[in-house]
């Protein structure tokens, strides 16, 4: 599907403003981003081994690269998945 | 070969220059639609641009033979580059990025270059005039003197707008919302509140062209300011929400003219849609244009049914809630609003009316196409099976019409009367004109002030006590719309209640011309 123009005046961002955080992971899913910097995989490894102690149902996702936005197939995919996202920015 | 960079002018000849090299970088002032193509820089000779499915392009391949003996002859064909066979070299143009570039609407079309310059062009074939451009007078001596040419491939339905967006000039500077493969565009449209609920052409690049095709205004031109948010609306954005609506190309400068209506500060938009009461912005076209794009003043006139009535009045629409931000719940606050609200659009019946037209009436010629705005709410139905001469029949019509936002307020809210061509053929058998039936019209919607003041009646709805002893009009002056609309049969007209800040104080119905 080719883009689609906006027909809003664009005062308002593009992207939809992010969700309040739940108070609990408690029966969430979780999606684990990879943004593909360095070392990012090693935080994602230890936070889904903590989070699989805790009983929650964690995914793990990644960007093709780090220097730009993540692809809309797979933003269209995280959020189709999963409730709540944890992303590693930064190495 | 060298590139030569091709500048696109006007069509006046020459219609674009060989300027430069492959070197884009080298010149500081390239404009945006200046390209590449494979044509050497200061080339001479002819360019001649064919297709194998086009029938002249066949019969003059002998031509295209002796052309070539003698000149300097590029063949580019759209369709095959093996065509034609008897030429040793054809530049493969199913890419129709030259066709583009040179605006080519005819195959076969030669173009004459002198030094890098278009100099002459010539569609079709008529020998006479390839003899003299090509100062061979015995070319195509076995051929007709005359066969038309084919259109173009670059020109077909649709593909002018894609290429416009394969070749990198599009003007348009809207923000690109990404849709995932996975994901619904409508979907989409609807969870963004992009909709008015129904769905919506998803409004793709190409189909946008598509409908800035519709007029030659500027993409960037800003159209007006749109209420509520103020917003700078340009020609664009209008575009963008025409192509949701569902427009043709051809109704695109209706749109518009109903944005710029929409727009004027005494029409009061902000107010009309900000209002709890029922009223929306209706359209009514008047003049030619209503009929060449095939608008409907006939049977259903003010239903459903007809693309361009259904479609105009919704774009304006999708504009003020796009571009203005408004929303019900948001600054549209009706109570209960009405099914008009999606859009609301329909033409004048001009062809077979007695009188003058509503939009003559305000002072535009008949032969100029106009768009109306009256910020009116639901549509009132009014029948009357019996009255035959014009005296009963304005006297019936009065008596609904008093009742327009409430039958004891007076000179609050304006109507607008679509009198249909049954109840029209009263006044048209008798010889009355329009004005003589707005004047008798007034009388009999002029009462007693002591009939409707706050109270009377055991009503404590009504005009203030201090006009009990005055005259009333039902309408203000220049309050009361009069149009012919609807099929022939049926002893039925309509009252289209005003909204209940009618006049300066509020809004007051604008007319504008409708460019093209």
């Amino acid at each position: 599907m080719p883009a689609l123009l906006d027909p809003t005046s664009e005062l308002q961002p593009a992207q939809r403003e992010a969700l309040p955080r739940p108070p609990s992971l408690s029966e969430k899913r979780v999606a684990l981003l990879d943004i593909s910097k360095p070392r990012g995989d090693v935080f994602l490894d230890h936070l889904e081994a903590r989070l699989g102690e805790m009983g929650v149902d964690a995914r793990r996702y990644i960007k093709p690269t780090f220097t730009r936005v993540a692809p809309a197939d797979l933003k269209h995919q995280i959020a189709s998945e999963c409730d709540v996202a944890i992303e590693a920015l930064a190495d | 070969m060298l590139g030569g960079v091709f500048q696109s002018t006007e069509l006046a000849t020459p219609r674009f220059a060989v300027c430069g090299d492959r070197v884009l970088e080298s010149h500081a002032s390239l404009a945006k639609d200046e390209i590449m193509i494979d044509i050497p820089k200061d080339f001479t000779g002819f360019i001649a641009v064919v297709k194998r499915d086009c029938s002249t392009c066949r019969l003059i391949e002998p031509a295209f033979r002796e052309l070539k003996r003698g000149a300097s002859l590029q063949i580019h064909s759209q369709d095959d580059p093996a065509f034609p066979e008897t030429i040793d070299e054809v530049f493969d143009e199913r890419r129709l990025e030259l066709s583009y570039r040179l605006d080519i609407e005819i195959v076969p079309t030669l173009i004459q270059f002198q030094k890098g310059e278009e100099t002459a062009r010539l569609v079709g074939w008529r020998r006479k005039d390839w003899r003299r451009l090509t100062s061979l007078p015995m070319l195509g001596a076995g051929l007709p003197e005359f066969s038309p040419g084919c259109g173009s491939k670059s020109v077909e339905p649709g593909r002018r707008e894609k290429l416009a967006f394969t070749f990198g000039d599009t003007p348009l500077q809207a923000r690109r919302i990404d849709v995932a493969s996975q994901q619904d565009e409508h979907e989409l449209i609807f969870e963004r509140g992009w909709s008015d609920g129904l769905p919506v052409v998803p409004p793709t690049e190409e189909r946008v062209l598509r409908m800035l095709a519709g007029t030659t205004r500027p993409p960037a031109e800003v159209i007006g300011i749109i209420p509520p948010d103020h917003a700078p609306c340009t020609i664009e954005k209008v575009a963008i929400n025409a192509v949701m609506a569902g427009c043709k190309p051809e109704y695109f400068p209706v749109v518009l003219a109903a944005v710029e209506a929409a727009c004027l500060d005494e029409f009061c938009m902000h107010g009309v849609l900000a209002t709890t009461y029922f009223a929306a912005p209706i359209v009514i076209v008047n003049g030619p244009i209503a009929e060449k794009i095939g608008m409907n003043s006939g049977h259903n006139v003010l239903g459903q049914g007809n693309r361009a009535n259904s479609t105009i009045g919704r774009a304006l629409q999708l504009v003020i809630r796009n571009v203005g931000g408004g929303k019900p719940g948001g600054v549209d606050r009706a109570t209960l609003g009405q099914p008009g609200k999606v859009g609301f659009c329909f033409a004048e019946r001009e062809h077979d009316s007695y009188w003058e037209s509503l939009a003559v009436e305000r002072g535009f010629s008949a032969d100029q196409s106009t768009v109306t705005l009256f910020a009116g709410g639901g549509v009132h139905p009014f029948g009357d099976q019996k009255s035959r001469d014009p005296e009963s029949l304005t006297r019936s019509l009065a008596m609904t019409l008093r009742t327009v936002y409430h039958g004891k307020i007076y000179g609050r809210t304006d109507a607008l009367l679509v009198i249909s061509p049954e109840n029209m053929r009263v006044f048209r058998e008798t010889g009355w004109t329009k004005a003589r039936f707005r004047a008798a019209l007034d009388q009999a919607l002029t009462v007693d002030g002591t009939e409707v003041v706050a109270g009377a009646a055991g009503i404590d709805e009504g005009m203030p006590a201090q006009l009990a002893r005055k005259r009333l009009s039902k309408f203000r002056p220049g309050g009361l719309l009069i149009a012919h609309a609807g099929s022939g049969a049926g002893m039925w007209s309509a009252v289209i209640t005003g909204w209940a800040a009618s006049g300066p104080r509020g809004s007051v119905p604008v007319t504008v011309a409708i460019k093209s």
